[in-house]
């Protein structure tokens, strides 16, 4: 494994980066959010990103993908992070596109692939329930059997990409108890079915998450991604690999608040001083940058275990989001207090990040729940 | 690469049958290492002959240039070496600052002759070299150096004190920071020399720390007489000689973390954590131990991730990208940590400071955790290369 850039990779780095500076800036995502849009993010905008290559990376040819790995998928998602770019990449291609690509049958791929990987239809994974923290096992959503399929009951939250997504794929109890991994099952919900009803919420980051009732749902047993009872095991790990693009783009985040900090700490004058000749600023400033360039080392050695399937690939993925979490939040809290009462203003950017950070530490586990996972992998 | 394989084959089979048998398995002893010199300390008695007939083949320092006695191998080939030599757990060969900086930058800066006379009996761990750099009044500000040397002849007149001289009771020659020039910008007028510990005005003075052992010495000058072919670079020359020096030093450091990440011995924090916790359905029966435990453990990863990622950029041919400049202060920031958690761990049997009531590695701790405390204090305090990392990498201004 080398931690260090093809050439290949370093133009897919170059042209992610150019284009989002070009296409995606700050300003956009500001005025999705102003103008209270729905979807908080552009089909449009989406549809470029799927011409460019970026929904079709991680999936095989075979599937109509480019059949390369996280190492690429991590490039993308970083330039995503930097401009804060709100499309559906992680509900829909990693979520989604994963456990079908992993689980679904040929019917089921063939069916939704080409349409993710074009662009043209967004889905997006279902699993967390109100209290369930980060635990995939802690499920009230019920499935039955009936005649041709399953009736599904409950209630999921923070769906990401949620709202108007063309089909929802659902986690719900088939069996066992609830904390059990054994008995939870995923179902695809296609958008309108009868009993289904999406709502949007509000979060702080202002992404698009969704709460999703499920009254009486039916669903063939044809629409059921993996095996029935065996979702959790799919589930964990789609969600690694979601992790670690999450992690790239918290990444692409940090990168971004730090810059912006030290523009500022550049150009910002007191006492007939810039601001950076201060030994109290200078110190902080340069551990940020040490926790920004570990935080890069163990995103790309993720990245690259889960493409090897290297046997301590979900140590390093635990590894790599405890510290994006804490790196994101660390620097964003950072930024706000050097960039002083500018900091605290909305019309100022770097609140944006700080939003962000927090929700993205408690997507897929925050940095305490992921030490809890390395020590027990760790066998203590 | 299949060229590489025959080479790694070869090593493999001379190691297993040639070296000592008693040092297999002594990697992780941090005693082990032979330090060379006039007058020798050996970690084993098999020490000497593994020094020896590591130092036949050039092996003692693979990839020097075969005249002056280094093996003349490539960099990958060097890795392979050390790499078969962590396969037996077996100790290096031989250590020092002769290996690991003086060397290399006398193959920089020296002259032919210089380095015919230096570089062979640095390979042959026929001499030890101490570092003579820090001074009373040049801590962190190191150019404000005032040992003193003048011409009279041929010679130099050294007059002037050093400390912080790691084993300077133990070296056979120094290398050392000397003012040649006090009228000009103090980094200006330092000169490079290499001194003989044996020359008449030297005198050693160990300091004893608060970890009660003494690994650092005073050394004072007083008319001592150096001659002027012992300069090494340019005559008022010397800070970028000590720079490059320090360059060296970094690469070591590095080196050492990516010898750390091939070790698959059991943690020593996991295993003193089920020695002096336990577990309690499987798991470390104290929670909050258990976090810092992962914390660290993430760290090391990390850190050791990042050195790999320069040495793999490096190798790529890319420039060492800024991330070498967090090695020195997250590295000595990490041991400390990691020193502090095992207190922790050990509770109050990590108090022991010597006699009966304590085992062996409960006294070493107390010890080795005090000592860490020094780490992030020499070879440029924290502070040092924070301000370095933010006029270096980060561009903020004085």
């Amino acid at each position: 494994m080398d931690l260090v850039l093809n050439e290949e990779q370093t133009m897919l780095d170059q042209t992610a980066r150019e284009f989002i500076k070009n296409n995606s800036p700050i300003s956009r995502m500001r005025k999705l959010r102003d103008s209270g849009d729905p979807l908080g993010y552009s089909q449009e905008m989406w549809k470029d990103m799927a011409e460019l290559g970026w929904t079709s990376i991680l999936f095989s040819e075979e599937d109509g993908g480019l059949g390369l790995g996280m190492a690429e998928i991590i490039l993308v998602a970083e330039a995503l992070g930097r401009g804060l770019a709100p499309e559906p990449f992680l509900s829909c291609v990693m979520l989604a596109g994963q456990a079908l690509a992993k689980g679904g049958s040929p019917e089921l791929r063939e069916q939704w692939l080409a349409s993710i990987i074009e662009g043209s239809k967004v889905l997006t994974v279902a699993y967390q329930e109100k209290n369930g923290r980060y635990d995939l096992t802690r499920i009230a959503a019920k499935a039955e059997k009936t005649a041709g399929g399953w009736r599904l009951n409950g209630r999921k939250v923070q769906v990401l990409d949620g709202y108007g997504a063309d089909a929802i794929i659902v986690s719900a109890r088939t069996s066992g108890k609830d904390g059990e991994a054994n008995g939870v099952t995923l179902f695809l919900v296609p958008k309108d079915t009868a009993g289904m009803t999406v709502t949007r919420q509000s979060r702080v980051d202002s992404r698009n998450v969704a709460l999703v009732t499920l009254k009486d749902v039916e669903v063939p047993a044809s629409n059921v991604v993996g095996e029935v009872d065996k979702g959790v095991d799919l589930l964990s790990k789609v969600i690694d690999l979601a992790t670690i693009a999450l992690c790239a783009e918290m990444l692409g985040g940090i990168a971004v608040a730090f810059e912006r900090t030290l523009a500022y700490l550049k150009e910002r004058v007191q006492y007939d001083v810039i601001i950076g000749t201060f030994q109290g600023f200078k110190h902080r400033a340069a551990r940020m940058f040490m926790e920004l360039e570990l935080t890069r080392s163990v995103v790309m050695a993720a990245a690259r275990a889960l493409d090897e399937n290297a046997p301590n690939k979900e140590i390093l993925v635990s590894t790599a989001k405890a510290r994006c979490s804490d790196a994101y939040t660390h620097i964003a809290n950072e930024a706000v207090q050097m960039l002083g009462g500018i900091g605290m203003t909305d019309e100022e950017d770097v609140g944006f990040y700080m939003k962000r950070a927090r929700a993205a530490e408690m997507t897929f586990g925050d940095a305490a729940y992921h030490r809890d996972r390395f020590a027990t992998l760790k066998g203590y | 690469m299949a060229d590489l394989d025959e080479f790694r084959a070869s090593v493999r089979s001379w190691l297993e049958a040639n070296a000592p048998k008693a040092l297999r398995g002594k990697a992780g002893d941090p005693m082990a290492a032979f330090s060379g010199g006039r007058k020798p300390i050996y970690p084993f008695p098999e020490s000497k002959a593994w020094m020896e007939m590591m130092a036949e083949r050039g092996w003692t320092i693979p990839f020097w240039p075969k005249e002056y006695g280094g093996g003349g191998h490539t960099r990958e080939e060097a890795r392979i070496i050390n790499q078969e030599m962590a396969r037996l757990q077996l100790p290096v060969p031989l250590a020092g600052f002769g290996i690991t900086m003086i060397g290399p930058t006398l193959l920089q800066y020296g002259t032919e002759e210089q380095k015919q006379f230096y570089i062979p009996e640095i390979v042959w761990g026929k001499v030890r070299w101490c570092q003579g750099y820090s001074e009373p009044n040049a801590g962190s500000d190191l150019a404000n150096i005032q040992t003193k040397a003048v011409i009279d002849g041929d010679d130099y007149i050294v007059n002037g004190q050093k400390v912080w001289t790691s084993y300077g009771d133990l070296g056979d020659r120094m290398f050392m920071l000397v003012r040649t020039n006090p009228n000009v910008k103090k980094q200006a007028g330092i000169t490079f020399l290499l001194v003989d510990m044996l020359t008449k005005g030297i005198d050693v003075r160990p300091i004893k720390l608060i970890s009660g052992s003494s690994p650092f010495c005073e050394v004072f000058f007083e008319d001592v007489r150096v001659p002027r072919k012992n300069v090494l670079g340019k005559v008022d020359g010397g800070w970028e000689v000590a720079k490059a020096l320090l360059g060296h030093e970094r690469t070591m450091i590095a080196g050492m973390g990516s010898r750390m990440t091939s070790d698959k011995t059991e943690n020593p924090i996991e295993a003193a954590a089920k020695k002096y916790i336990g577990l309690s359905d499987g798991k470390i029966a104290d929670s909050s131990i258990r976090e810092r435990m992962a914390q660290i453990q993430m760290d090391e990863s990390c850190f050791a991730l990042t050195v790999q990622r320069n040495s793999d950029n490096m190798k790529a041919g890319h420039n060492p990208g800024p991330e070498s400049s967090i090695f020195k202060i997250y590295g000595t920031e990490l041991n400390q940590r990691r020193q502090e958690l095992l207190l922790n761990i050990f509770g109050p049997e990590c108090l022991g400071w010597e006699g009966e009531g304590f085992e062996k590695d409960e006294l070493e701790l107390c010890r080795t955790w005090l000592r860490s405390r020094g780490n992030t204090i020499e070879g440029g305090t924290s502070e040092i290369q924070l301000n370095i990392i933010a006029k270096r990498v980060l561009g903020l201004p004085d």
